[in-house]
């Protein structure tokens, strides 16, 4: 690591915090950038192999593909149906949103603003299926939904993606509703405003960029959730990803290309997604909200 | 809401002193939510795991670990889930303590980072096939420098899975201890600096201190997404042998056998071994200072 941490800056710094180092860096530090540099690289070689593959006509002891062709999108789309997938996918997607928000955000509205006795212990609970993975509680939840006839369709997918993603809409929407002027709120009600009205009138034109953001997240984690999905969902309730899932595990019977083509779909899906996602939120917040973890 | 009864009004009146009123029916869809979907399903596997198709209560745990095949998928997984949780949480200490100030191009690293973790591990593990496989690049690069002399296996075995953890664990882990760092508040280490630490007296005494339970929290998530690896220990690994791990032998319990009771018997299990590695590192966190750390988170 460094020898010394804060080297003359090169020009006057525009804040105190903001000091540029030196060009010239220490070992320690090309061996930081060196290990960045090779977990990159090997990223893009582990996406970019299946891009690569995905238009190679045969590729099989060489560098690079003989020819290239697109004809393996065609064949893909065909074989696993991928016009049905990618519908129940939205579908799936917009019903989760839809409702873990309708759920998500009154509750969001109680947890931030008002303080009643066993609040702790109800935030605790929210926050467990998020701190709990997948398929630790999936196999209980799958069991219980096909038990009530639930599962094998997508009422089941819908309701087993809902459990980390209205939790997750909670703790995405407590930061946002608890910068809104509570004053706001009081004006209304004295001016005859019920809690509904406040609730559209005033609090969602206010909370849409919060919305906004947690819509996204939890629209990218839907998509992405395999575990869940592959657990409750039937032959005609697939999404995207676990579709790709039985595709790879039953690889043999189709051409290796073609399960390819199938996962650029699903990537280029997740990457809009993704750029879409970042204009609303911060990197960080797509994978934890490390604020709102409890204390132990 | 409104009671006209006077008893009646009396009675909303002392609970709403005590913070109970009409407003508190906004959490009533999420908890009925989460009791419906998340606590009932989980007391309802507990119950079941104890009522196994034939045996008294205890059997169906007795049978997984009396079986040397089935027993073993903790230590298999384990011994994917610790090295891999550790070697993200150590390698991302020193790459994000070089990266907790501000520099350009910082947002495209932490972008770049997110994606695998937004591509999930299905993806990550066709990816890994192509990429690690015997004719894939990275064997083709160290076949041609001459490194080694036939193709090293990378798939389908322990080490598969064990990338696969790497290239969605350590991003995720990277994110985490980033904004923890960054909650640090630095005038602390300058002030250090100016009574005269170095920069590893400035590490071990202020930085790392302020960090651990950081740390903690970080190394507990990390593991418990490594510990339950499902799709590349299937797609990645040996899921017969050598990356059999508890989720598969869940799954498998629950959908290649139909045996609920003891597919929720081995969930169970896995849960507690889980929470037993998450209650020994945070007793360990206990141990460090656990106050403010004076930045912004």
């Amino acid at each position: 690591m460094a020898t010394t941490t804060q080297a003359p800056p090169a020009r006057p710094p525009a804040t105190s915090t903001d000091r540029r180092r030196r060009i010239v860096a220490r070992p320690a530090a090309w061996i930081v950038w060196g290990v960045v540099i090779f977990f990159f690289l090997n990223l893009l070689g582990v996406v970019a192999s299946v891009l690569v593959s995905s238009f190679g006509q045969r590729w099989f002891d060489t560098w690079l593909p003989d020819g290239y062709t697109t004809s393996w999108y065609a064949r893909a789309w065909d074989e696993f149906a991928l016009l049905q997938v990618i519908v129940v996918t939205l579908e799936v997607s917009v019903l989760v949103v839809g409702l873990s928000l309708v759920i998500g955000v009154p509750a969001a509205y109680a947890l931030a603003r008002r303080s009643f006795p066993g609040k702790r212990l109800i935030f605790l609970v929210f926050l467990l299926p998020i701190l709990m993975p997948p398929i630790t509680y999936g196999i209980p939840l799958a069991t219980v939904l096909y038990k009530f006839g639930l599962a094998g369709h997508m009422s089941g997918v819908v309701l087993a993606n809902l459990v980390p993603s209205v939790p997750f809409v909670i703790l995405t929407m407590t930061p946002f509703i608890e910068q809104i002027d509570p004053r706001i709120e009081s004006a209304a009600r004295m001016c005859g405003a019920g809690l509904r009205t406040v609730f559209l009138r005033i609090l969602t034109p206010l909370l849409v960029p919060g919305i906004l953001a947690s819509a996204i997240l939890v629209l990218v984690r839907t998509v992405g959730m395999f575990e869940l999905t592959f657990l409750t969902a039937g032959p005609d309730s697939q999404t995207l990803v676990v579709a790709l899932y039985y595709s790879m595990s039953a690889s043999g019977i189709r051409a290796q290309q073609s399960v390819d083509a199938m996962a650029v779909i699903y990537t280029s899906m997740m990457l809009v997604l993704l750029i879409v996602a970042l204009r609303y939120v911060n990197p960080t917040q797509l994978v934890a909200r490390v604020k709102d973890e409890p204390e132990h | 809401m409104s009671g006209p009864g006077r008893p009646l009004a009396h009675w909303q009146h002392r609970l709403a002193e005590r913070g109970i009123d009409s407003q508190l029916w906004l959490l009533v869809p999420a908890l009925v939510f989460v009791v419906a979907l998340f606590l009932y399903p989980f007391f309802y596997g507990l119950t079941l795991s104890f009522q196994p198709t034939n045996g008294g209560p205890f059997s169906d745990y007795a049978r997984f670990f009396s079986d040397s095949y089935e027993r073993g998928t903790i230590w298999i997984t384990l011994r994917i889930a610790l090295p891999a949780a550790l070697l993200n949480v150590l390698a991302a200490v020193p790459i994000a303590y070089r990266m907790r100030g501000r520099f350009r191009g910082k947002r495209l690293v932490t972008t770049l980072l997110v994606v695998p973790i937004t591509l999930g591990t299905v993806l990550t593990a066709q990816g890994l096939l192509n990429f690690l496989g015997p004719t894939g690049w990275f064997n083709r690069i160290l076949l041609a420098s001459n490194l080694v002399d036939e193709p090293v296996r990378l798939t389908h075995n322990y080490w598969g899975v064990f990338f696969s953890l790497v290239i969605t664990g350590f991003p995720f882990a990277f994110l985490l201890v980033l904004s923890y760092l960054s909650g640090i508040d630095p005038t602390l280490e300058r002030a250090a600096a100016t009574l005269g630490a170095d920069w590893r007296r400035r590490f071990t005494r202020i930085t790392l201190p302020l960090l651990m339970p950081g740390l903690a929290t970080t190394f507990c998530l990390t593991f418990v997404l490594a510990f339950s690896v499902f799709p590349s220990a299937v797609l990645v690994g040996n899921p017969a042998g050598e990356t059999r791990v508890i989720s598969l032998a869940a799954y498998q319990a629950a959908y290649e056998q139909y045996d609920y009771p003891y597919a929720s018997a081995i969930a169970m299990i896995m849960g507690f071994v889980e929470l037993v590695i998450i209650a020994v590192v945070l007793a360990a966190r206990s141990r460090f200072y656990t106050g403010s750390t004076g930045g912004k988170g």
